[in-house]
């Protein structure tokens, strides 16, 4: 017998999961690089800019398309293209310009030209609010330009809210994404790996504790979920200005809570699949809805107000929520208790069937 | 074959695994068919087969793996499914058939961490040595050689000093000279006093290893004893094989001086059991001669396991 003092199974089988994750490169480029990287780029296409200029392609034959383009030049925040009808239909569906004037030369009732003021005719997508947009500022600055007056004074006065900005929505909606993927793919796709090569096997004939290897998977996570929050909220601060501006205790227990929630979700998936294709199947199939309906990249608010209740009753736009409560809002961790308890109740139900369902073989 | 409840008692503290009328099915095939076996403290006990025989099965019952459908085990003195599991577990080594470790970990790691599942053992230094796989400490397992692979579960498998031993097939695939260190390792073992059951197709490593070996077929034992013994029943100095050109009757063969015993060996083969050589190979060529066959090839070696194999089963025990 070794005098040699034996470590904790615990200890033992969570420093296993740390270093199997730290030698893996590929695992650790998803954890951490590509985040930070996602939110460079949606950071910098979606940076605040001044409002842009519409674009706007100019058509049709005669001096009147020359005097259309001068009073355009003269309106402010509308850039006017000279173009040939085939280049502006290809400028227009590509997205290059948002609205098409076709100036057609006056007539008079004689049929001669004249110099009466020109007919025109805007082509524009109604399904693109920048084409919608780019008719009523081109329509009114022709108008105004040919001599319409205004009837009625109003100003304008720009507002600016703090954490309203796009960037503001998509840091917490970019914690909520890899907080989801890295406890789904970190535990999941272990676990299968681990039953396919037998391993969950050979563990589960030694005296080996079997909660203590479900319990080294979130304690590693823990330590993961730490470094990739704390990554996303510096990176968001310092690079675009983002900040916190509840508690970020707040923060760590939504965090938390939300990991521990996906980890259940991530067990339950691999509770029996023995191929990891089938695994990775399963988990896209889990992660994927999520994606698209939790408000990550924009606000569910754009979906129906009917499906509404079964959205927020969803895992993922439950933590988003909670986390822009606190983050965008500075609400108190009390007041996002309708997501903690979502989260809660997520995690719960598929910790107890997973455990249920689980196969060591 | 049934003893008396006290001489079952009294001999309890000897045996170190018991099983009867083990019946294990898969859907509607019968992996295991009703399978006896006892192994007595100290022993090597070997399960030989062909691949699909059951015998992975039956060690995976055995090791408290997989829930039997019929029968009974018993290890140490005491049955799965109880109080004593984890007591048990503390007290058997595994080697699986198959078992890929964590390719990252190191193989100190590995030994590391297998050992904190036990309350007691060896130390991993002590451990390494004993595969000797000291110079491979830091190495990550996915660097390993198929030989070093197989020492280092037998490591996790040692690490606990177990007193019964459980190897799966643990030579399969290596080079004779990994296949040698295995051995040794296994060898080691019994000298300090400990069990072994382990399965096999190699019919070499059944005869060095074991003190008695059980061959298996379709889920059953067929024949059991020492390798000597079954190798005596067949009753042969020496087998002869011999294949042939043209049509011959087993039956032309049967009853010449010298041969005890005629098998079938492939198409055109044909597999003696010979009592005296230089008696049965005169009435042999003089017998092809009589029945019009030309002899293409002849062979004479001393009878082995695989021998026993073929005469029981009429096959043989790898496909080739």
């Amino acid at each position: 017998m070794s005098s040699r003092r034996v470590s904790h199974p615990l200890f033992e089988l969570s420093l296993a999961r740390l270093r199997e994750f730290l030698r893996e490169p590929g695992a650790v480029f998803w954890t951490f690089g590509f985040p930070v990287l996602l939110a460079i780029g949606l950071g910098i296409a979606f940076r605040a800019k001044p409002p842009s200029q519409v674009r706007v392609a100019v058509v049709g034959q005669g001096a009147e398309v020359a005097r259309t383009v001068e009073r355009l030049e003269g309106a402010r925040g509308v850039k006017p293209l000279r173009l040939s009808s085939a280049e502006a239909a290809t400028a227009l569906r590509s997205g290059k310009v948002d609205l098409i004037v076709d100036v057609a030369p006056p007539r008079d009732p004689s049929g001669a030209a004249s110099h009466g003021p020109p007919r025109l005719i805007y082509r524009f997508d109604t399904l693109q609010p920048e084409s919608r947009y780019a008719r009523l500022l081109v329509d009114d600055a022709l108008q105004r330009a040919l001599g319409r007056r205004d009837v009625m004074k109003a100003d304008g006065r720009p507002v600016s809210a703090r954490g309203s900005r796009y960037i503001d929505f998509l840091i917490p909606g970019l914690i909520g994404l890899n907080v989801m993927g890295s406890s789904m793919w970190g535990i999941g796709y272990a676990v299968v790996l681990a039953r396919r090569r037998r391993l969950l096997k050979r563990l589960a004939a030694t005296p080996m504790r079997r909660s203590h290897y479900l319990l080294s998977f979130m304690f590693s996570r823990i330590v993961f979920l730490a470094a990739e929050v704390a990554l996303l909220v510096v990176f968001g601060w310092l690079a675009f200005g983002v900040a916190v501006r509840g508690s970020l205790l707040a923060v760590a227990v939504i965090a938390l809570l939300g990991s521990l929630c996906f980890m259940g979700l991530a067990l339950l998936v691999a509770a029996r699949p023995e191929s990891t294709e089938v695994a990775s199947g399963w988990m896209n199939a889990t992660m994927l809805p999520m994606w698209l309906l939790s408000g990550s990249f924009f606000s569910y608010e754009r979906f129906p107000e009917a499906v509404h209740p079964l959205l927020k009753a969803l895992p993922l736009t439950a933590f988003n929520d909670g986390l822009r409560a606190v983050i965008n809002d500075g609400a108190a961790l009390w007041h996002t208790w309708p997501s903690l308890a979502v989260l809660a109740a997520w995690g719960v139900g598929a910790f107890v069937l997973a455990l249920k369902l689980f196969r060591w073989q | 074959m049934t003893p008396t409840v006290a001489t079952a008692d009294a001999f309890a503290s000897d045996i170190a695994v018991r099983c009867v009328g083990l019946v294990k099915h898969y859907d509607d095939v019968k992996a295991v068919d009703g399978l006896d076996l006892e192994v007595r403290r100290g022993e090597c006990f070997g399960l030989l087969g062909p691949n699909g025989a059951g015998k992975t099965t039956t060690v995976e019952v055995l090791e408290g793996l997989i829930r039997p459908d019929g029968g009974t085990v018993e290890l140490l003195g005491h049955r799965w499914g109880g109080r004593h599991d984890q007591w048990l577990r503390e007290r058997i080594g595994i080697q699986l058939q198959q078992t890929d470790l964590a390719d990252k970990l190191t193989v100190e790691e590995t030994t590391g961490l297998f050992r904190s599942f036990y309350p007691r053992g060896r130390g991993v230094d002590e451990t390494l040595a004993l595969l000797g796989l000291e110079s491979k400490r830091e190495a990550r397992v996915h660097k390993l050689s198929g030989g070093q692979k197989q020492r280092l579960a037998l490591a996790c498998a040692l690490v606990s000093e177990p007193e019964l031993l459980f190897l799966d097939e643990p030579t399969t695939g290596l080079d004779p000279q990994a296949r040698h260190r295995i051995w040794d390792v296994v060898e080691t073992f019994r000298e300090g006093g400990g069990s072994v059951v382990l399965t096999t197709h190699y019919m070499e490593e059944a005869a060095l290893l074991c003190d008695r070996v059980a061959i298996v077929d379709l889920g059953r034992i067929i024949a059991e004893g020492s390798p000597d013994t079954l190798v005596a029943q067949l009753d042969a100095e020496q087998i002869v094989q011999l294949r042939v050109d043209g049509d011959l009757d087993e039956e032309a063969l049967r009853g010449l001086a010298g041969v005890t015993r005629v098998d079938r060996n492939g198409g055109d083969g044909f597999r003696l059991g010979v009592s005296a050589v230089g008696e049965a190979l005169p009435a042999i060529l003089g017998a092809l001669a009589a029945g019009g066959v030309t002899l293409e090839a002849m062979i004479t070696k001393q009878p082995g396991l695989e021998d026993v194999f073929i005469h029981l089963t009429g096959r043989r025990l790898r496909d080739e």
